[in-house]
């Protein structure tokens, strides 16, 4: 039994699509937020197959980009979440509806 | 291409993302993301990215996961995401689920590459950082001033949002 590109492209849908799940039917937005993190991880895992069965070192070269990327936007993210926290005393998605209507 | 790592470490990462995404307590999914995180850098290390394998335990386990634990720490939600999540948004993120990982997996499910390509051909598998640091410097140093001009971005995004701005005595 070989393990070839394919296998690692299906790992990788399948952690995309577990964060997916975890974006849509989790309420609290740090979870949610942890679950895009799992979604960030997913597609680095396919470039770096992709990268290392093909040959070429550009997929690598990428990844380092989204670790930037991603570090920036848990940052930024973060500190949403903790201004959220101090004005409505609540990280729960469905309690924050104040643009709804 | 070792089977038996391979599939021994897939069924560490995904059933560690699983907990992230299931479990109620949320410093418990924060340690689950975190143990998928280092079952995919060994993934790296079997696809020769010894250097990317190296960079994810140190950016993402030390420092973004730290700082999730950090905030929860910070906010202390603890205990209020008892309420369970409504059946529609619950079936509704099955399906989603369901279809994007099949969808997924029919692209994906044909029988592409078996044999990884020779290590020869590929100079920037390995631990070269030399590789590295002279790919950043000349064929990709226009996106490392971008991205560093965003990190400086997000930074001071950061100070503004979490600032408290105290109004301005003389406005009135």
């Amino acid at each position: 039994m070989t393990v070839g590109l394919d296998q690692y492209l299906f790992l990788s849908a399948l952690l995309f699509a577990i964060g997916f799940f975890g974006v849509l039917a989790r309420r609290n937005a740090i979870v949610i937020f942890m679950s895009l993190e799992l979604m960030l991880m997913a597609s680095t895992l396919a470039l770096v197959a992709f990268s290392r069965f093909n040959g070429t070192s550009s997929g690598n070269v990428f990844v380092f980009f989204i670790l930037a990327i991603a570090a920036a936007e848990v940052a930024v993210g973060l500190a949403i979440i903790v201004a959220l926290f101090r004005h409505r005393k609540t990280v729960m998605v469905d309690e924050l509806n104040a643009l709804k209507n | 291409m070792p089977a038996l790592p391979f599939y021994l470490l897939s069924a560490i990462t995904a059933g560690c993302a699983i907990g992230a995404v299931a479990l109620r307590n949320t410093v418990t999914a924060a340690f689950c993301l975190l143990g998928s995180l280092l079952g995919m850098s060994g993934l790296f290390v079997l696809l020769d990215a010894y250097l990317l394998a190296a960079l994810l335990v140190l950016v993402y386990a030390g420092a973004i996961v730290a700082l999730f634990v950090f905030i929860v720490m910070l906010l202390d939600v603890r205990g209020s995401d008892s309420r369970p999540t409504t059946r529609v948004s619950l079936a509704a993120a099955g399906v989603a689920f369901a279809v994007l990982g099949a969808g997924l997996a029919v692209t994906f499910g044909r029988n592409l590459l078996t044999t990884p390509a020779p290590l020869a051909e590929a100079p920037g598998l390995g631990a070269s950082l030399k590789f590295y640091g002279e790919q950043l410097f000349t064929t990709y140093l226009l996106p490392v001033q971008i991205v560093g001009f965003l990190l400086l971005i997000a930074m001071l995004g950061v100070i503004v949002i979490s600032k408290r701005f105290a109004p301005v005595e003389d406005a009135k």
